[in-house]
């Protein structure tokens, strides 16, 4: 690291020696990040497609649940402005792509950041505290790792009913737990840092230890862990609509969309095509971001 | 070695009573019951059936029946299905289910496994960047995605494949499902095996062995491989995991009469005694195959110490 260097290196086409600036592992974790052109490029059609979904329905005139009786089924077609067609119902295949679209999008970071909440209390506390404690949260781990989630989940949206609330909840509790154990580990290696010592010694109470210092540190392995989970509950999600269990008519989302474009197909193959792209796009894309984050943040390839 | 199989082996049994606990409850916690339909029963005879179906036991008395009959293999009558029994739904279901799901498995290992080795041995070659792009898509693609499309193409525009059923249990009926099931674990295996293989391959005992002047054949294949695969091989629990949910949604889509389709099915008609089953069995299997796979994994490894 840089800091380790008492004297200032002078840098090719440098004239003066300037003071060596520490650099913290955020700005070296950019400059590597910013030299990987697929994240870069992935991580910009990231953000065209949140700005699209949000402000793109409001450049078509017409509704998400609007019935357009004189055009209904039809291809993409620019003079009527169903830019992506309409589906069997006469509705406006872009603006229930981009609706869609937010539903899915507004799931995965929302259902992820339960995942986080709950995966980040449970590690450290797990972490921190040791021993017993640390032994029986993480059997409990263990245990409900074995489980077939999938299955519950789609139990929890059969029986209870199939609001959204619901889904928010059900995928953030199954999601916690690798969060909880990649959280673990690092705050174990954490534990026996100075910094954690000389708080200890100040008499700071273990809850704001945990706050104040444990999981800052840990929002390196956090962050690349988000943009990795967020694909995997996009994907759930759009499983569970895929199925019929998830997001009810007339609200729509990608996984919806692209089982009524699967049954439509033969006639109406836009209605499967525009979905699934714009599905498979954003998760191929989160995933080309959460590998170049792990890249830059992870210090093992230095 | 023996020990260790046992003990891990006892280790799952918990496991399995919780999985069928948090099933058993939370199924029995949902509003409605299987016998809601759209004319209401009079009551003498929905409580004749309550009784048959020992509905009208304390919640308690009713688990620790069901956990008995499991244990001699009994899943109970299926509410749904007049006539039927859980366990010779499953027995009907499950063959189909293993042949799509094991086809699919084979497949993935075989392909992933290759393509993996071939992209480490040409690191950074055009080669290795096509299997990882092709790879990448693969993950990204989920299966309920890649199905209607390989159908719409292969099936709707070129006719080479039928779009669905089963017909008459056909190799060219299974095509399509097998690899939309298979795809993305093609592409979890193939990135994971050439990551460990590019390691491996930096090891000092592959230097060793080709500074005696093996050929790179050996090298490879004898040497290598087998650490390479240490990875793989603990994936294959979650792959299981993740083919068994994925079948669920593509029997549904091709109309392959297998144990995802009734699991579906019984889902939406709240028969409690089939959604138990196929959960059970299905959280079972997951488990059971996790322990192989573990002890699979402890014979291979030689630094897993058996403790």
């Amino acid at each position: 690291m840089s800091g380790e260097l008492p004297v200032a290196v002078p840098r090719a086409g440098a004239s003066a020696p300037a003071p060596v600036k520490g650099r913290s592992l955020w700005v070296d974790a950019w400059n590597v990040l910013r030299r990987n052109r697929a994240a870069v490029v992935a991580g910009t059609l990231v953000l065209v497609m949140a700005v699209l979904v949000i402000v793109g329905p409001w450049l078509s005139p017409w509704d998400y649940a609007q019935t357009d009786w004189d055009n209904v089924s039809i291809g993409p077609d620019w003079d009527t402005r169903h830019v992506f067609g309409t589906d069997a119902l006469g509705r406006d295949l872009f603006v229930r792509t981009l609706h869609g679209g937010r539903i899915s999008l507004l799931i995965g970071v929302v259902a992820t950041l339960v995942s986080l909440l709950i995966g980040i209390s449970w590690g450290a506390t797990a972490g921190y505290l040791g021993g017993r404690v640390d032994h029986l949260m993480m059997r409990i781990v263990d245990i409900l790792y074995a489980m077939p989630f999938m299955f519950f989940v789609i139990l929890l949206m059969v029986f209870f009913g199939r609001n959204i609330i619901l889904i928010f909840v059900a995928i953030g509790a199954i999601n916690w737990l690798d969060m909880a154990r990649i959280v673990r580990g690092q705050t174990l290696s954490l534990k026996h840092k100075e910094f954690i010592e000389a708080a200890e010694a100040q008499g700071v109470s273990t809850f704001n230890i945990i706050r104040r210092h444990i999981v800052p540190n840990l929002l390196g392995v956090v962050v690349v862990y988000v943009t990795l989970t967020i694909p995997q509950v996009i994907l759930v999600e759009s499983f569970l609509s895929f199925l019929g269990l998830g997001v009810q008519e007339p609200m729509t989302s990608w996984g919806a969309l692209v089982n009524e474009g699967a049954q439509e197909m033969g006639t109406a193959p836009w209605m499967l095509v525009f979905p699934a792209a714009f599905l498979a796009l954003t998760l191929f894309c989160f995933n080309f971001v959460g590998d170049g984050l792990r890249d830059a943040l992870d210090p093992k390839d230095r | 070695m023996l020990r260790y199989s046992l003990s891990r082996f006892l280790g799952a049994i918990p496991t399995l009573l919780i999985l069928i606990t948090i099933a058993f409850f939370m199924i029995r916690a949902a509003p409605g019951g299987p016998f809601d339909a759209e004319k209401a029963l009079p009551p003498e005879i929905e409580a004749n059936l309550r009784a048959a179906y020992h509905l009208d036991e304390p919640l308690v008395q009713q688990f620790g029946r069901y956990v008995l009959n499991l244990v001699r293999g009994d899943f109970g009558p299926s509410f749904q299905y007049k006539d039927y029994s859980v366990t010779e739904l499953i027995a009907a279901g499950f063959p189909v289910s293993l042949r799509l799901g094991g086809s699919a498995m084979l497949l993935a290992l075989l392909v992933g496994v290759s393509a993996g080795t071939i992209a480490a041995l040409r690191q950074n070659s055009r080669t290795d960047h096509a299997v990882m792009a092709v790879s990448m898509t693969g993950i990204s693609i989920p299966n309920f995605v890649m199905a209607p499309l390989l159908i719409l193409f292969f099936a709707v525009y070129l006719g080479w494949l039928p779009a669905g059923g089963i017909g008459d249990g056909g190799f060219r009926h299974m095509i399509l499902p097998v690899i939309s099931l298979a795809l993305p674990q093609i592409a979890y295996i193939a990135r994971l095996t050439r990551g460990s293989m590019i390691e491996v391959l930096r090891s000092n005992f592959v230097r060793t062995a080709r500074a005696q002047g093996l050929p790179e054949r050996t090298v490879i294949l004898r040497h290598a491989l087998k650490p390479a695969l240490l990875p793989v091989i603990s994936y294959l629990g979650p792959a299981t995991a993740a083919v068994i949910t994925g079948s669920v949604v593509i029997e549904q889509i091709f109309g392959v009469p297998g144990l995802g389709r009734y699991f579906v099915q019984g889902a939406l008609n709240r028969d409690y005694t089939l959604v138990m089953g196929v959960v059970v069995f299905y959280g079972a299997l997951i488990i059971l195959f996790n322990l192989v796979v573990d002890l699979v994994y402890a014979w291979l490894d030689p630094k897993v110490k058996y403790s």
